[in-house]
Parts: structure tokens; sequence; C-alpha cells
């Protein structure tokens, strides 16, 4: 029973951290409760345990695809969180440490939920996680982001629920005997009768439209992903790094799992159009405002949806499409913490995140400046970092299945955001710093504590692209039919 | 049985345009908590036989959604030294009209879908009115409060659908919503509390600093 400690250490550090009465020391519990949690990880990625039916939770082909990505995010930014908490001596760390490892504990038990029910339950647990860890810095600012967050994110959350409740009902009407496991769901929906069809239908349109806005807001797909900006650009910037990579991968594989259902009902095409709309229109509504923003941790943050239509538009293409996507959750969630890490730096170098008053970082901090502009050539796309590799395949399998409007569009999105990316970090790295900003900067001390967790992100985005391990592509490939095998 | 049901489920659909139609906070709040009281009676009229965790969950329902919840707003609506909505976005009379529009309307969408067990009951379209009456308050309301209230009102309307399924979800799954609810608004309730302290106010129209 491997998979419980994947739940269970985050939560016994997580009580730990409570009873621990030492602030210096007591960010140590992260790293430690992190490599625990990778190393289980890691184990079961290499050998993954079989599942038994009708079980609740479990480590099957989809969480053996993601969660040791989650896992490796959250240990390197905990690393981070160490150096970073030393730095940010002057707030008390106890809540945030709490959090963290609540929502590590809570992250691993939604993506391994067999359950509709417990995959709700555990989503809802680490949306509420995340409000402590946003606003860590206490400023007004960041009271209006929980604020936002926490509405825009409950009612998200508040519709899945709904949605969930409809998929049950809709079961319930198409024969089924009340259980809401995703392999008996989908099971219960093959080969229907056209009256057990009539009555549960219109009930399986609902909930899909129901779990994909509910779901796809905690995702932040476009237009539901109004919160993320101001989240990300007020949460300190390994919140930010956790929730792109861990939260919306969270929501992306419940995504997944209710389209397997839907799928299996015979509303393969349903899915795939929705995918794909909404998967584009996040796409080029991110490029639009990526164009405009003149704030470079919001930047992060649309930058953020994009990746989430691309994963959208991938999932909507079907076969290598969602093996496409599986590698993008890895190579983009990788490659975004070293953007939100180093972003996290420059910010505290500069005092400020908007490019009106902020510029010269290659003056300031040197080598995290150098570090987000490697990062920006990364999640653009650009050879040898993993988007290239990811991103390459799905826009093959979009000419292949022959998506070919999809293709075009899903490249003049990616080059509208390489317009609007680049033109923000230049902006920030070059030029003179303002001479507000050079106090700040001396006392700002690039030590390793801070430097390597980034470039270790870096080294993983390159190594996952340029090397990907054959067990991690067996992975995504049993994922893949996993999710297909009951359609 | 059924009428009985019914009953409650219409008293639960006047509630939400009552609290729609007032402008005083505190109403708003016995509005919403009396629903949610009349909510957690359900399960027990829907049972053919007792259950002692349908009614653990009905009382926890009860004393959760009808005296936790309304004691923490009250208290928010002491510290904040308010009364009125003063400028909703919606105005009262235009989200009345929308709001008894949308039972109209979920009254004669719940004829159209095809339901089995429960036809005839006005299960889905007292779940469906409320849902939107609560976004209509979430979305119209600009004082903090208003919207938590609103929210409150979403979820009554998620529990009433919830009850179509009370005798195939296993109960631990509905304990855990409960749980996972009462923390939400614990959370909320405390954000409330630093936005007063920060903002002096818990007016969501000053919530501007962040916007493109």
């Amino acid at each position: 029973m491997k998979e419980i400690l994947l739940i269970a250490i985050p939560l016994l550090a997580a009580v730990g951290a409570l009873l621990w009465r030492e602030e210096r020391s007591r960010p140590w519990l992260l790293p430690v409760a992190g490599g625990l949690h990778a190393a289980v990880a890691l184990w079961l990625l290499v050998s993954p345990p079989t599942l038994a039916a009708g079980v609740w939770f479990g480590f099957d082909a989809l969480a053996r695809a993601v969660l040791p990505m989650v896992s490796l995010l959250f240990f390197i930014c905990s690393i981070y969180a160490v150096g970073y908490l030393r730095v940010r001596a002057e707030r008390h760390n106890r809540v945030f440490v709490f959090a963290l490892l609540v929502l590590l504990g809570f992250l691993s038990l939604a993506i391994q939920a067999q359950h509709l029910g417990l995959l709700w339950v555990a989503a809802e647990a680490a949306t509420l996680m995340a409000v402590p860890l946003i606003h860590f810095n206490g400023t007004a600012r960041a009271f209006e982001a929980s604020w936002k967050y926490l509405l825009v994110g409950g009612t998200g959350i508040a519709l899945s629920l709904l949605g969930s409740f409809c998929l049950g009902y809709a079961a319930l009407n198409a024969g089924g005997n009340g259980d809401l496991t995703f392999s008996a769901l989908a099971g219960q929906f093959i080969h229907l009768d056209a009256e057990a069809t009539k009555f549960s239908h219109p009930w399986l349109v609902a909930a899909w439209v129901l779990l994909l806005t509910g779901y796809g807001t905690k995702m932040g797909l476009a237009p539901m992903h109004t919160w993320k900006p101001d989240t990300y650009g007020e949460a300190p910037g390994m919140v930010g790094a956790l929730m792109a990579g861990g939260t919306t991968t969270m929501a992306f594989v419940a995504v997944l799992r209710v389209k397997q259902v839907v799928d299996a009902a015979g509303d393969a095409r349903m899915t795939q159009m929705t995918l794909l709309a909404i998967g584009l229109f996040s796409m080029l509504v991110a490029a639009l405002f990526l164009l405009s923003t003149p704030d470079f941790k919001r930047m992060l943050a649309y930058s953020s949806v994009e990746h989430m239509g691309i994963l959208a538009v991938g999932t909507a293409l079907g076969g290598w499409g969602i093996w496409a996507a599986l590698f993008h959750v890895w190579t983009n969630s990788l490659t975004k913490g070293a953007l939100f890490l180093s972003a996290g730096n420059i910010r505290r170098a500069a005092g400020a995140h908007n490019i009106n008053e902020v510029s010269g970082m290659a003056w300031c901090a040197p080598q995290s400046a150098r570090m987000f502009v490697t990062g920006m050539f990364a999640i653009t796309a650009c050879p040898p970092f993993g988007p290239f590799f990811s991103e390459l395949i799905l826009i093959r399998t979009a000419f292949t299945t022959g998506h070919i409007y999809t293709a075009v569009m899903f490249l003049i999105c990616l080059l509208l955001a390489f317009f609007g990316l680049s033109r923000l970090v230049f902006a920030l790295v070059d030029g003179r710093p303002h001479a507000a900003v050079r106090p700040a900067a001396a006392r700002m001390q690039e030590t390793a504590g801070v430097i390597l967790p980034p470039l270790a992100f870096l080294g993983c985005s390159v190594w996952v692209g340029l090397a990907t391990p054959p067990v991690l592509s067996q992975a995504w490939s049993a994922a893949v039919t996993l999710l297909f095998s009951t359609t | 049985m059924t009428s009985t049901l019914n009953l409650f489920i219409g008293l639960a659909m006047g509630l939400n345009l009552l609290a729609l139609a007032s402008s005083r906070l505190p109403s708003v709040i016995r509005a919403a908590a009396l629903q949610g009281m009349v909510l957690g009676i359900l399960p027990l009229l829907m049972e053919r036989e007792f259950q002692w965790m349908v009614g653990l969950v009905a009382v926890g329902t009860i004393a959760v959604k009808g005296f936790v919840m309304p004691h923490l707003l009250r208290r928010a609506l002491r510290a904040a030294n308010i009364d009125r909505e003063v400028k909703p976005l919606i105005g009262f009379v235009p989200s009345l009209l929308i709001g008894a529009a949308a039972t109209i309307g979920a009254v004669a969408l719940g004829e159209i879908l095809p339901m089995r067990e429960h036809a005839g009951s006005l299960l889905v379209p007292g779940s469906f009115a409320t849902v939107v009456g609560g976004f209509l308050m979430l979305m119209g309301r600009s004082k903090a409060i208003s919207q938590v209230c609103g929210y409150l009102i979403l979820e009554n309307g998620i529990y009433l659908f919830g009850l179509l399924l009370i005798n195939s979800t296993p109960l631990l799954v509905e304990a855990g919503i409960l749980l996972d609810l009462t923390v939400a608004v614990f959370v909320i309730g405390i954000i409330m509390d630093r936005i007063q302290k920060e903002f002096d106010s818990l007016d969501t129209n000053k919530l501007t600093t962040l916007r493109e």
C-alpha cells in the first residue's frame, strides 16, 4: 500500500509543522517530506502496483503518468522554500508550511482518486489550502487576490459538484447501481438501449458542461481564467509554481477522467469539439493579453492559461494528442517552475512587478535574470527545451489527423505569445535599473538556495525533452490506453 | 410523501426570491439560514426508514447552515458596522424579476428533462432556481457579506440536487462534502475579516487594484 504513503507522508508532516516550535528550522520539514514523497512516487513509477477493482483511490496509469511530476515539482520548490523563508524571516511560517504540505497531500489524493465524490472532496480541499499560501505576503493586494480566488474558485468548484451529481444521476438513470468509481461509471454507459439512453443522455450532457466549466475553472481555461493573473501576480513565486504545475495538473486529470466516462457513453465527438473550442479560445485570449500586460508575474499567469489551452487542444485530438498533452504536463510544469522561481527572485530584487517600474535586472539580479530569459525561450517552445518536443508531437498529430486549421491557429497563437513574452522579458532585463530599485537590489543576495532550484527546473526541462526516460513515455502510453479502454 | 417534499422545496424557492429582494443584510442572512434549515430536514422526509447516518448528516446540515454560518456572518456584520446593501450592481427589482423568470424557466426545464424515480417532484426545478438565485447574488451585489450569502444559496441549490442521489451515494461522501463546505465558509470568513481590517470596509467595489 505504498500509494497511501503519498498521502500520509505530507499530511503527517503537516501535523508536525503545526506542532513544531522553532520558526527557523520548521521549513526543513518541507524538503524532508517532499524528498520522501518523491522517492515513493519514483518507486511507484518504476514498479506500478496493480489496481484492485472497485477501489476508491489508487496509483493507476493516469496517476502514474503525472503524479511523479507533481512530486518532483514540490521537492524542488521545497528546497527553494527553505532559502525563501529564511529571507522572509519577518513573516510567521507555521501556516504557510502547514498549508503547503496539506496541499501536496490533497493533490496526491485527488490525482489518485478513482471515485467521483472523492475526487471532488480532494479537489475542493486542495483549492482551499491554497488560500493561506496566496496571502502569505499579507498586503492589501494579496487579500484582494485571495478574495477573488475564493469567489471564482469557489463557484467553479461548486459547479463541478453540481456536475458530479448530474453524472451520478445520469448513471442512475442508465441503470447503474450507484457505484461512482470511474471504471464502474464508464462501464454503465457502454451499450445502452434506446430507453436508457433517453433517460440518461440529457443528464450526461449537462454533467459534461458543468464539470468542464468547474474543473476548467481550476485549470484556468478561458473564459474562467480571471482568478489566475490576480493570484499568480500576488502569491509568492514558489506558490505560483506549485499552482501552475500542481493544482492545474490535478484539474486536468479530473477533466480526463470525466471525459473517459462521457466518451464511453458515445459522446466522444461532443467532448472533442468542446475541448478543442475552449482550448483554442484559451490560447487566443492568453496570447492577446500577453501582448498587453505590463506585469511580469501576471504575464506568467497568462502563459499558464495558454498552456492549459494547449493541454485541452491535445486532449481533443485524441490518441497521440493525449500522449503529447501528458508529455506537455511535464515539460510545461517543470519549465514554469524555473520561470516562477526566478521571477520571484527578480520581484524581490526589484521591489515591484510592473515593467514601468522595473528594468535593468541583468545588472541587479544577474543569475535570476539569466534564468528568466532562458526560461522564456524554453516556455515559448525553443529547442532543446521540453515544451518544444511536446508541442511538436502535438502539431504533428494535428496535421496527421487532418486538423489543419487547428494547427494553423495553434501556431499563430504560439507566435503571438512569443512576441508578448519576449517583449516583457527583455524590457525587464535590459536597460538601466531605476534609482529606487538599487537599494532593494543591494539587500537581495542571490544565494545558492534561491538560484539552484530554478536551475534544476531548467535542467529537468531539457532532460525530459531531449532524453525522455523510456519509463515515462511508457507511463504516458499506458495512461492513453487506459483512457481509451472503454471506447 | 412527494407533496410534503414539494411544499418544503417550494418554501426554499420562495426564500430565494426573498433574499434577492431584500436590501437589509440581516434579512438576507436570515433567508439563507432558513433555507439551509429547510433543506436540512429534507433527507429525513425522503428516507423510507430512519438511518442514523442520514440523521447525522441532517443534524450537521441544520447546525452548520442554520446556526454556525449565520452566526459568523452576523458577527462580521457587527464588526463592519453595516446594515444594508447600498449600491448593488444589479438592482433589487431587476434581480427579483430575473430570479422569478429563472424559477419559471427551471420548472419548465424540469418538465423537459427525463426523470425516472423522482418524476413529479420539484427537486430539479428547485435546485436550478436556487443555483441561479445564488449566482445572481454572487455577481450582482457589492458587499462581501451578500456575496457570501449568494455562495451559500448556490450551495443550497447544489445540495438540493444532491438529494436525488441520497439513496445511492455513500454518505461518507456527503459528509465529506458538508465538511468541505464548512471549511470553505470558515476560510471565507477569515479572509473577510482581513479585508475588513485592511480596507476598513467590506465593500468589494474597493477591491479594484488588480486588473489589466
